[in-house]
């Protein structure tokens, strides 16, 4: 029973099936938030009010013709495509939704986890200077060097910011963090400037305005992702929606007061709670234009980590009242 | 390390082709090198095979976004040359299509601006409100981009009462957006930070590249033909020239916000004091032998036509000389020392609009540098040759071939 629990686990929900279905569901209702921000409609006519349109984007990604340019490595370009989509449909089994015990550890809750869970996500990162790098074009090239330089901007004060309520709740476990939380919902109050820190890190990382510089159109083209095509891109936007759920799954988790109840309510729970951030990021995406990347790097070592230290300085001032 | 990389023929930043040789030291821009002719249409000798008459919706179709201004260059030059007054009423109803096609221009531009810089929404809420401008043009000309408004000694089609107070009430929902994106398109931080201090062009290099329009006007010269040589009846119209003293791309951007707001209070001047009488003067259809320059400040600056008439009904030259042209060689100078990240955006300032600048075509070797006139068929038949011959090199053939 308990390996037919973790096939479930892995495969259905909140593993494969569920990951890539919720997923394409944020990504629509990304589109149809920033598109009625922006004044528009958003996708209308694929499915009711256009649900199904992310679908039909990528089964039609997935139909498309393949190419491999004579230049790149022909391996490393066609492996990291699906290493990422692994990379990150691991990550997500790390979220405290459902088949863990409070009382003893298990493969996917152990104290550490929530380390687990960043470097997992921080590994897209490194996947896609490697996508753009092993292209070999000009514009690839640019991209990828731009995503590592990104990464050196936000990975930290992410971390910083993160750390503040596994400090206050003393634990290094998503769920103990979710559950201290849960019983403490004022302490939330104390993290307002570290989920602004981690809301703003985790749009740099899923490369959306304003820090979408290293797909920036106008500028490089596409460009990591300029020499991809067909299957290989559809891993690739794949792996930023499953990214974005997984994101903001943490940032649910640690700043929200993670997805309490059993497998019913925790699910309504997760919903609500990712949604909610989502939301919050397709209000910034709206909000500003894209910047350079000296001013991105700039403001995130600037403004960014100053913050986050600030924030752990608060969180050690409250530890030591409580 | 330095390397050199093609921006275009075809490239998301560039709406049309066009060839920007860059040579990049890591993401700092070192020289840049502009090739044209990949937008030719050989309008200047279709103009000498059609009458005057044909003429105007020719230059009418050398733009898409000023056509009005070619029309309006081209119909002043030759009843300049006629020598002929024509009524009152029609160069107040041409100024007012003018005025509503430099708003609309200017509209575009600014959601332009937005998308280069990553500012979508900005884009999605400019492009929005320009289309109040587009069916104020379509209402009152029956089209929305080639108007076919002038003809020879005045104008097609009269504005009626109606028209008259929907294009006054439209004005009152566009003026008031209008000072929203100025509010937004000068303080918005990120927005800001993009725009400032990018593409820098001095004073004295402006004078000196002959620049025309806007990027003239954003380094702090007020040089407007409507000012300096009025045409039509913008002498009797009230207004200012627009600058800034900021001289980059943000200087570009208030200046043509602020101009925004001149062409709204030149709109309303014109609809309350349209001037009664006839829209159309009877006129030969010959033109006398001569010459003549016509000027007309478009949207994007200052358009220029030749035209040269030999007594008959066809024109024997008809030279333009769109504002697009005029601003490449600034464009160079601003590029220079720039972010890559800043190429669309100091390319886009100038609002280029490549076909329009297009005239000749020489057909070169990039290896000898030798020009060569070459009919269609021995060009055809050269890039068969040439690709039969060049697909050895295919695997690491670099640009240009």
């Amino acid at each position: 029973m308990a390996i037919l629990k973790t096939f479930f686990y892995l495969l259905v929900y909140p593993g494969l099936v569920f990951l890539i279905v919720y997923s394409l569901f944020c990504e629509w209702f990304d589109r149809k938030t920033y598109a009625r921000l922006q004044n528009r409609r958003g996708p209308l006519h694929t499915g009711k009010a256009g649900l199904l349109q992310p679908a039909a984007d990528l089964i039609k990604l997935f139909s498309k013709e393949d190419i491999v340019p004579e230049k790149a490595d022909r391996i490393m370009f066609t492996a990291l495509p699906v290493f990422g989509l692994a990379i990150i449909l691991t990550s997500a089994m790390y979220l405290p939704i459902w088949n863990y015990s409070m009382t003893k550890t298990g493969f996917n809750s152990f104290p550490g986890d929530i380390i687990v869970l960043i470097y997992l996500l921080s590994l897209p990162t490194i996947i896609l200077f490697l996508a753009g790098w092993h292209s070999t074009s000009f514009f690839s090239t640019i991209g990828g060097v731009r995503v590592i330089t990104m990464f050196f901007g936000y990975e930290i004060p992410l971390l910083l910011s993160v750390l503040s309520p596994a400090i206050l709740a003393g634990s290094w476990r998503l769920a103990e963090i979710a559950q201290f939380f849960q019983a403490n919902p004022g302490l939330l109050s104390v993290n307002v400037i570290g989920f602004f820190i981690a809301l703003a890190a985790l749009q740099a990382k899923l490369e959306r305005t304003p820090f979408d510089i290293p797909h920036a159109e106008t500028e490089i083209v596409g460009g990591t992702f300029t020499e991809y095509t067909g299957r290989k891109l559809a891993f690739f936007r794949l792996i930023t929606d499953i990214e974005m759920v997984v994101g903001s799954g943490l940032i649910a988790t640690v700043f929200l007061g993670g997805f309490p109840g059993g497998i019913f309510s925790s699910f309504i729970w997760f919903i609500i709670k990712t949604l909610f951030v989502i939301f919050l990021l397709s209000v910034i995406k709206a909000a500003f234009s894209r910047l350079r990347i000296d001013q991105m790097v700039r403001f995130s070592w600037y403004i960014l980590a100053p913050l986050g230290i600030l924030q752990i300085f608060i969180t050690l001032l409250v530890k030591l009242k409580f | 390390m330095s390397i050199t990389i093609p921006i275009g023929p075809q490239h998301p930043a560039l709406k049309e082709p066009i060839s920007l040789k860059m040579t990049f030291d890591g993401e700092i821009i070192k020289d840049a090198d502009i090739r044209l002719g990949y937008n030719h249409r050989g309008l200047e000798k279709l103009f000498e095979g059609k009458s005057y008459v044909q003429n105007i919706y020719v230059t009418e179709r050398i733009c898409g976004i000023c056509s009005h201004s070619h029309t309006t260059c081209f119909v002043n030059g030759v009843e300049k040359l006629l020598g002929i007054e024509i009524p009152k009423r029609a160069s107040y109803i041409r100024m007012l299509i003018g005025e509503l096609e430099r708003v609309h221009s200017h509209l575009l531009w600014l959601g332009v601006a937005g998308h280069e810089a990553g500012f979508e929404s900005f884009f999605m809420y400019t492009w929005r409100d320009r289309e109040i401008v587009m069916d104020i043009l379509e209402e009152s000309s029956g089209n929305r981009v080639h108007y076919a408004i002038n003809t020879i000694g005045g104008v097609r089609r009269d504005i009626d009462e109606t028209q008259r107070t929907r294009i006054l009430n439209s004005l009152k929902i566009l003026k008031e957006r209008t000072d929203y994106y100025k509010n937004l398109g000068t303080t918005e931080p990120s927005f800001v930070a993009r725009l400032s201090g990018i593409g820098i062009l001095p004073r004295e290099q402006a004078l000196s590249l002959c620049s025309v329009g806007p990027t003239l006007r954003a380094s702090n010269i007020d040089m407007d033909v409507r000012k300096d040589d009025p045409y039509l009846a913008y002498d009797e119209v009230p207004f200012e020239v627009s600058t800034a003293d900021t001289c980059d791309v943000l200087g570009r951007t208030v200046v043509r916000i602020k101009e925004l707001f001149q062409s709204y209070n030149i709109i309303e001047y014109i609809l309350r004091n349209l001037p009664a009488g006839d829209i159309k003067a009877k006129v030969p259809r010959k033109v006398p032998a001569g010459e003549t320059v016509s000027r007309y400040e478009a949207p994007r600056g200052e358009n220029i036509h030749y035209i040269k008439s030999n007594g008959t009904e066809k024109p024997e030259r008809l030279k333009v000389r769109a504002p697009t042209l005029a601003n490449y060689p600034a464009t160079v100078a601003m590029l220079k020392n720039g972010f890559i990240a800043d190429i669309p955006l100091i390319f886009a300032a100038i609002d280029p609009c490549i076909c329009c600048a297009e005239r000749m075509v020489e057909v070169k070797d990039t290896k000898t540098g030798r020009a060569e006139i070459k009919t269609f068929d021995e060009l055809k038949k050269y890039s068969r040759d040439f690709y039969k011959n060049h697909k050895k090199i295919k695997k690491d053939t670099v640009w240009p071939f």
